[in-house]
Parts: C-alpha cells; sequence; structure tokens
C-alpha cells in the first residue's frame, strides 16, 4: 500500500520495469515494504534517526553559525544490485583505477602520453593539481592512488556511466558502513534472507592497504605505525575520520600532533616523540606542508614532504594525484585506458565538452542553457551551471566565466540520472507520506594494495529534494544501503 | 638531532612501559573530558541539595539569600561574571548561572558542552557507549525540553544531569580498556572531585562561623545535613556513625574516610595510584615539586587528626588542599602534555634548511 501513488515517470527506475512490474533483484524488498504500513515505516524511519544523533554519525554544516551537527540522512529501502551487472561495474572500476594510476606513473616520469600526443601537454602541465615538484619521484609500489571513490550515475536505458573520480580524499565510506548497520537493524530478517555480499571488510582492508605500503618500521617495531591525519574536529568528515581510525585500530592525529626532524615524522605523545611509518591523511595536498604548499596553512606539518621525499614516510593518497581527476583530464580517461592497457572502457564516460577546444567552446557557449557546466577543480556540487534549471543571469555570469577561463570549464548534456523508491514526507499530513521516485547515484570505494578491491555496493547518495539532480551531503541529498547480491 | 632540538623537545618519560602510543593532545582531551563530567555532576548536586535546603527557609529577605548562596556562587563560579548579568544573588538567578550560562564556564551547560567536545577530539579512544551517553546528554541540553525540565522541576532536571555522569563513569568502567588513557581519566575524576569536596566543606565553613549560637540547633543539622548530601554522603555517614549529625564527625569523614569514594583522602589515594602507575615511580617515589607536595598532603591525611585540623584552621586548610590539586594538574600537564609550542614561521625557515642541506 505505501507503492499505491508510485510513478515511475519518464525516467529508469531501480525498482520498477517499464511497466510498473517490480524487477527480480527487487522482489524481496518490495514484499517486505508491502507488508508494513505508513506508521510502522515512519516508526523505523525516526529510530534509525534518533540512533545516528544519538550516536554522533553526522557532518558539520559550514556557513552557520552555530557550527550545527546534522545526520546524513538515512533513507530505508536499498538499493539493489544483481551480482551479474555488478560484476562488470567491478571490473570497469578495476580497469580505470588501473589505468588512472599508470597514467600518474607516467606523468611523473617519461610522460610518454605527452609526448606522443593523445593528450596534449599543456592540459596536464598547466593542470592545477599537477605537482611539477615530484617530476622523477618515485612512490611505495608505484601506487599512486590508494583509496578512490568514484562517481557512477545510470542513464535513461539504465547504462551505468562514470561521472567523475575522486582520487584525492574520498569521504563517505563510513557511512556506507554505517548504513548498512543500520539496516540491518530495522529489517534484520529482510537482510538475512535476501543474502547481500558483507561491506564491513572495508577498515581491515585499508588497513592492509596501509601497511603494504608504509615503509618498514622507523621506531623498530614489527609493525608500521600507520596514523590518520585529520583537519581537525570542526572539519565537516570528521566523524568519518574518528570512525575509521577507530576501526582501523590506529591513532587519528592532527598537524599539531606531528614534527618533522630530520626528515622523520614524529608524533607527540605522554612518552615524548614517537617516530610515524604511514600517514593516511584526510588533508588535500595544498596544505599538508607550509613550507612547500599554501605557507598559511595551519593544518599541515612543516618539513611533511621533505621527509616524505626522503622515502621516511609514505602517504595515502600520493601527493598529486588530483592531476587525474581534473574534469578536463576525465575526458581523456577513456584515451588512457586505451593507452595503457589496449582496452575499451568498460564502463563510459558522461558525453563531455572541452571549453578549452575551439569547436566545442562554440558549441557550449550557444548551448549553455541545455548543458551542464563544471569547474575543473571543484568538488561536492559547488561551482556548477545546470543550464535547463537556470536562470538567465546564472548563465550569463557562466558565459563571461567560460570566456574568461575556458581550460576551467567542462560542459555536459544533463543526464536523467535514474531514480529510486525513497520515503518522503507529504505536506505535513501523514497520509501524504509514502514512496516516491528520487535520483540517486553510486560511489562505490576502490582499494589498491597487493591487488585491487572495490567495496561490494558503495554509497549510494539520493537527491531528497524533489526533481534534484544534486546528491551531496552539503546541498539536500541523503544516502541509502547498496546491496550486491551473492551470486546464486 | 641537534642540542638545541632536543632542549625544544620533552624527551621521553623516564621508566614508563611503552604499552601504547598515547598522544599528549589524547591525554589531556581524556581527562579534561573526565573533569568537567564529573564537574557538572557536583555542581548539579550542590545546586540540588542547596534548593532544597532554602525550601526550609522561605522567610528570608534578600540579604539573607545573598549571604546563602555567595558561598555557593563561590564554590562554583565567579562573582564577577555573575555580577556582570544580575543584580541580586537568589535562588532562581545563582542558580540560573551556574546551570545554563554559557557565559559561566563552569556552568553545567558549559561543563557537558567541553566534555563532549573533548570527547569528539578522541572518539577513535572511548568506547561507543561512552561517547552515546555524553552526546545524549548534549543533545538534552540542546534541546528546548531541557528548559522546560528545569523549570518545571529543578530536582528533576539535576537528577538527570547526575544520572548521566554517573551512566558515563559506570560506562568508562565497564567498557574503556586499562591503558594510559584510563589513569588520565581517573587523574582527571579525582583529582576534580578532591577539588570539589573541599570547596563544599568550605561553604558551609563560612557559612556557620558566624552563627555560633545556633551551634547544635535545628538549623546547625540542616546545613550540615545538607553538606554531606552535596557531596552524597548522607547515608555513607550514617551507616559509619549511628547518631546525629555532628559538624566535627561530618568534617572528619569527608576528609579522611579511607571507604568512602569522595572523601579527600579516598580521591588523593586514587590519584596517588594513577600517579605512579603513569610515571613507573616506586611507592612514596616523587618526581617534580609538584608532585611531591601532593605527597606530603597525602601522608598529612594519613596522620593528622580531625582536631589537629580545626586548631590550624579548617578553611586554612582546605585552600591548602586546593593549592596543591592546582600544583598536581601543572604536574600533569607538563609532565605528560605539554610540548613547547612550534613558531611556525621559525619551523618553516628550519625546515626549508634541511632541503637544502640534502
Amino acid at each position: 500500500m505505501l507503492f499505491d501513488r508510485y510513478e515511475t515517470g519518464d525516467y529508469f527506475d531501480e525498482m520498477f520495469d517499464g511497466n510498473g512490474g517490480v524487477r527480480d533483484h527487487y522482489h524481496l524488498v518490495s514484499e517486505r515494504l508491502n507488508g508494513i504500513d505508513r506508521a510502522e515505516h515512519l516508526r523505523k524511519q525516526t529510530a534509525v534517526d534518533l540512533a545516528f544523533m544519538r550516536s554522533g554519525v553526522t557532518f558539520t554544516v559550514y556557513n552557520d553559525d552555530q557550527g550545527t551537527e546534522r545526520i546524513f540522512p538515512f533513507d530505508l529501502v536499498p538499493r539493489v544490485i544483481p551480482d551479474a551487472e555488478w560484476t562488470r561495474i567491478e571490473a570497469g572500476l578495476i580497469q580505470r583505477i588501473t589505468a588512472l594510476n599508470l597514467f600518474l606513473h607516467d606523468i611523473y616520469h617519461d610522460q610518454k602520453i605527452l609526448k606522443e600526443r593523445v593528450i596534449p601537454p599543456h592540459y596536464i602541465l598547466g593542470a592545477k593539481h599537477f605537482r611539477r615538484e615530484f617530476m622523477g619521484f618515485n612512490v611505495p609500489k608505484d601506487i599512486y592512488v590508494h583509496i578512490c571513490g568514484t562517481d557512477l550515475i545510470r542513464d535513461r536505458e539504465g547504462t551505468y556511466l562514470v561521472l567523475e573520480d575522486n582520487l584525492r580524499c574520498p569521504s563517505g565510506a563510513s557511512y556506507m558502513l554505517e548504513n548498512r548497520a543500520a539496516l540491518k537493524r530495522a529489517f534484520p530478517d529482510l537482510y538475512r534472507s535476501a543474502q547481500v555480499r558483507p561491506v564491513d571488510t572495508y577498515a581491515s582492508d585499508l588497513r592492509k592497504v596501509l601497511q603494504y605500503v608504509s615503509p618498514p618500521s622507523l621506531g623498530g617495531g614489527s609493525q608500521p605505525n600507520v596514523v590518520l591525519l585529520t583537519p581537525g574536529v570542526f572539519n565537516s568528515a570528521y566523524f568519518e575520520h574518528a570512525f575509521l581510525a577507530r576501526q582501523m585500530g590506529i591513532p587519528i592525529v592532527e598537524g599539531r600532533d606531528l614534527v618533522v626532524r630530520d626528515a622523520r615524522v614524529y608524533m607527540r605523545t605522554i612518552s615524548g616523540l614517537v617516530p610515524v611509518d604511514m600517514i593516511y591523511r584526510r588533508i588535500d595536498d595544498d596544505y599538508l606542508d607550509p613550507t612547500v604548499f599554501r605557507p598559511d596553512s595551519l593544518l599541515g606539518v612543516p618539513g611533511l614532504v621533505n621527509a616524505y621525499r626522503s622515502g621516511n614516510v609514505s602517504l595515502a593518497n600520493s601527493i598529486g594525484t588530483g592531476v587525474a581527476d581534473d574534469k578536463v583530464v576525465y575526458y581523456f580517461v577513456p584515451k588512457i585506458i586505451k593507452y595503457y592497457l589496449g582496452e575499451d572502457p568498460i564502463l563510459s564516460n558522461v558525453g563531455t565538452f572541452l571549453a578549452s577546444e575551439p569547436e566545442d567552446r562554440v558549441f557550449i557557449l550557444e548551448n549553455l542553457e541545455k548543458l551542464v557546466v563544471k569547474s575543473a577543480n571543484e568538488a561536492g556540487g559547488y561551482g556548477m551551471l545546470m543550464g535547463p534549471w537556470a536562470t538567465k543571469g546564472e548563465i550569463s555570469e557562466f558565459r563571461e566565466q567560460v570566456r574568461a577561463n575556458p581550460r576551467n570549464f567542462i560542459a555536459q548534456h544533463p543526464v536523467s540520472l535514474s531514480r529510486h523508491p525513497t520515503w518522503c514526507r507529504g505536506d505535513g499530513d501523514a497520509a501524504g507520506d509514502g514512496f516516491e521516485g528520487r535520483h540517486v547515484d553510486l560511489r562505490p570505494y576502490i582499494l589498491y594494495g597487493e591487488k585491487v578491491t572495490v567495496s561490494p555496493g558503495g554509497l549510494t547518495r539520493v537527491a531528497l529534494r524533489k526533481g534534484s539532480l544534486v546528491v551531496n551531503s552539503s546541498q539536500g541529498g541523503g544516502s541509502k544501503d547498496t546491496w550486491v547480491l551473492q551470486s546464486r | 638531532m641537534t642540542d638545541t632540538d632536543n632542549q625544544t623537545f620533552r624527551k621521553p618519560v623516564t621508566q614508563r612501559r611503552q604499552s601504547q602510543v598515547m598522544l599528549s593532545r589524547v591525554a589531556n582531551s581524556l581527562y579534561w573530558m573526565s573533569r568537567y563530567i564529573e564537574r557538572a555532576e557536583n555542581v548539579a548536586r550542590m545546586l540540588d541539595v542547596n534548593l532544597q535546603l532554602m525550601l526550609d527557609f522561605a522567610h528570608l529577605d534578600d540579604n539573607q539569600l545573598k549571604e546563602h548562596w555567595i558561598p555557593v556562587l563561590n564554590s562554583a563560579g565567579d562573582q564577577e561574571t555573575f555580577f556582570k548579568l544580575y543584580d541580586r544573588a537568589g535562588s532562581e538567578t545563582v542558580t540560573e548561572f551556574l546551570t545554563f550560562r554559557a557565559e559561566n564556564p563552569n556552568s553545567i551547560l558549559s561543563c557537558i558542552f567541553a566534555a563532549r567536545e573533548n570527547a569528539r577530539q578522541v572518539r577513535d579512544q572511548i568506547s561507543m557507549e561512552m561517547f552515546e551517553a555524553l552526546n545524549e546528554c548534549y543533545l538534552f541540553l540542546r534541546s528546548r525540553n531541557a528548559r522546560e525540565v528545569w523549570s518545571t522541576g529543578a530536582h528533576e532536571f539535576f537528577e538527570q544531569i547526575k544520572k548521566s555522569s554517573h551512566l558515563f563513569q559506570g560506562l568508562t568502567d565497564a567498557t574503556f580498556t586499562r591503558n594510559e588513557g584510563y589513569e588520565f581519566i581517573n587523574l582527571g575524576k579525582y583529582l576534580e572531585r578532591a577539588d570539589k569536596t573541599t570547596r563544599i566543606l568550605d561553604i558551609k565553613y563560612h557559612i556557620l562561623l558566624p552563627s555560633v549560637a545556633d551551634v547544635g540547633g535545628a538549623v546547625d543539622t540542616a546545613q550540615w545535613r545538607a553538606v554531606l548530601r552535596s557531596a552524597s554522603a548522607l547515608e555513607a555517614y550514617r551507616r559509619f556513625h549511628v547518631e546525629d549529625i555532628i559538624p566535627k564527625k561530618v568534617a572528619e569523614f569527608l576528609i579522611f574516610s579511607t571507604t568512602f569514594p569522595r572523601s579527600i583522602r579516598f580521591c588523593l589515594q586514587r590519584l596517588d595510584t594513577e600517579l605512579h602507575r603513569l610515571s613507573g615511580r616506586e611507592k612514596g617515589d616523587y618526581g617534580s615539586p609538584g608532585e611531591k607536595a601532593f605527597g606530603k598532603m597525602l601522608s598529612d591525611l594519613n596522620f593528622l587528626t580531625v582536631n589537629e585540623i580545626l586548631d590550624r584552621g579548617l578553611h586554612q586548610f582546605l585552600q591548602e588542599i586546593q593549592t596543591i590539586l592546582d600544583q598536581l594538574d601543572d604536574h600533569i600537564y607538563l609532565e605528560y602534555m605539554y610540548h613547547p609550542p612550534v613558531d611556525l614561521e621559525a619551523e618553516i625557515f628550519l625546515q626549508q634548511q634541511q632541503m637544502q642541506q640534502q
């Protein structure tokens, strides 16, 4: 009865096919949801919200004088992915991160891909996040990207497309784990019978990756001393930092807890200075070391980069990976895959235009009201123009910006993201509560250590506002548990 | 490392076991998290008891009210901040100041917020249960409901704060690993508790002094009963001394008991144990001057009698203990938490030099 008013609309719906029938892999979920009424669903949802608030599963909202902590709204209906579909996604993601890693190694060494003009060199050499200081530097085990969060969406036909790669400090893995725990509490019987692949080895997998790329322990211990470096308690993702550190059993440190002496990193403990071997940093390159990057950064550690160069400490992810998630470089990823692996990409990109290519630029400027325009280096849904929904003022503002600095912009046809049944509150009237379709994306987490592994599932983000395509937590997004079903 | 570096950075603490590496910042947060919770609980209990005590004295004029509340105010906050915000010291103003005012860093609200902020800094170190208990108390105080509970029934409100503290401390016992962190939590708890017990005793000492005529009267007994209840000690006292409430016995109990967990001596003995666990020194061996003064006070408590203290002057003695606890706080900070601050510019310069030398 909760689906009595449900409409799939003119979108790909994850749960229902074009004729309104329930897709095979959603049968159990739909059966269970049909067995409960509005009041019960509301009760379950309220219990989950309260539990998140109580245990502080929150993010901090900026631009708010109270520094309010909010929960990242969690929708109880799981997103389900059948085994065969997942196998293809997994292969595509592994292919992609493998190629990007080879690409990073190449551009920081021989730059063959530039010399052979597969990518025009100026795009890379002039990229904001290209770190020429690290030319010729060898990262441990040749791995640049240890943790990657790749955003996938589905178009009107249900085809998975890569929307962007996050190769710097992707966040959200803690929500994937907390969502799973919450869903197990809310629907224990359903979860058991659905035979879902577990995600809870993520933290121990991550720890193994960090230990794998760590240099031998400076302190002489059998295990390297691995720490998580956070900007601090005021960072919006602080909950995640503390969560992951606790799950991995490693200390969480701030810049002020570390000091560098003779190109070695130490942490300041109650027993004096203790050597640090491996840093899982959740701070962007720019803020890592005021000696080398931004001199005004109080978050980083003076001398850290020198210690890293000297091979006395490792960083995950490596410095300089940001060049590969530049949105202009994104355009070239299919070529990158072909160049290094000799394979066709398993997962396609969203069709993209580069404002710095004269032909594309003309097209973009003439069609701004039909396109999505993105800044090359922004994340979190900022610096974006959603043409079809934008005002005339916003469009002309972007027109000026694109003209002034074409290198900084790309444009894409808007993809009508797939939708998923999501619990929506009626207008103050409990009888109006029910399921409606809301747009979703998917961020799986990929770990690159001794081998490449992909978390089965990941974080499904959902744009809770009606009609909205923006799933970011800072802009009214929520999330769902993501089920990858075991093979039968 | 050069010689100057060695002076700039603390050397490792001697003799201590190296079971786990604990950040100085973490030690500091655990210690203050624990102190603030204990402080909130004590303020709540003291206010609760004093509000109830006032029920028996309905006829007091402004001056008498002031006489009653000023010592309470002094024991848990400072007068100067108070009189910037209020004209009169009465039940309502003092209670509000010590409960809700963010301007007062020692109000229950400020204490719980600070405890929670410290807990947030060390979320990876404490158990989920501990964080949740504290966070729930924080969310309660932030809710509109908190003011309502307080204005309709202050007793229930203070009960809730005390329960949160008990829950938190019980969970600490039940879920926290016995490592250095536990020692810092205990140092914070017992140091704060000892300090508050001296202040609770000191309040009534002030009140009682001028009214010598009343000694032994009904008012006197009610006041001393309130002292005991402020330290949650009324029943324990009754079991120990099956007789009337005698001021000297009350003082003796709250100072010297080796079995009652809020007596000053009990707290100092616990502090002594934790200090030795942390430093790795033999029992009876003390390091810094602050630690030595503490050791001396503990042995005073082991050997002095209540008569000797009253001869010396109770007020003076209590103040001495407070001073020694302050010094101990300094000692803990300097020994385990303090690292010389890094001057960012000088540090950048130093690191750039080192880079060029390579």
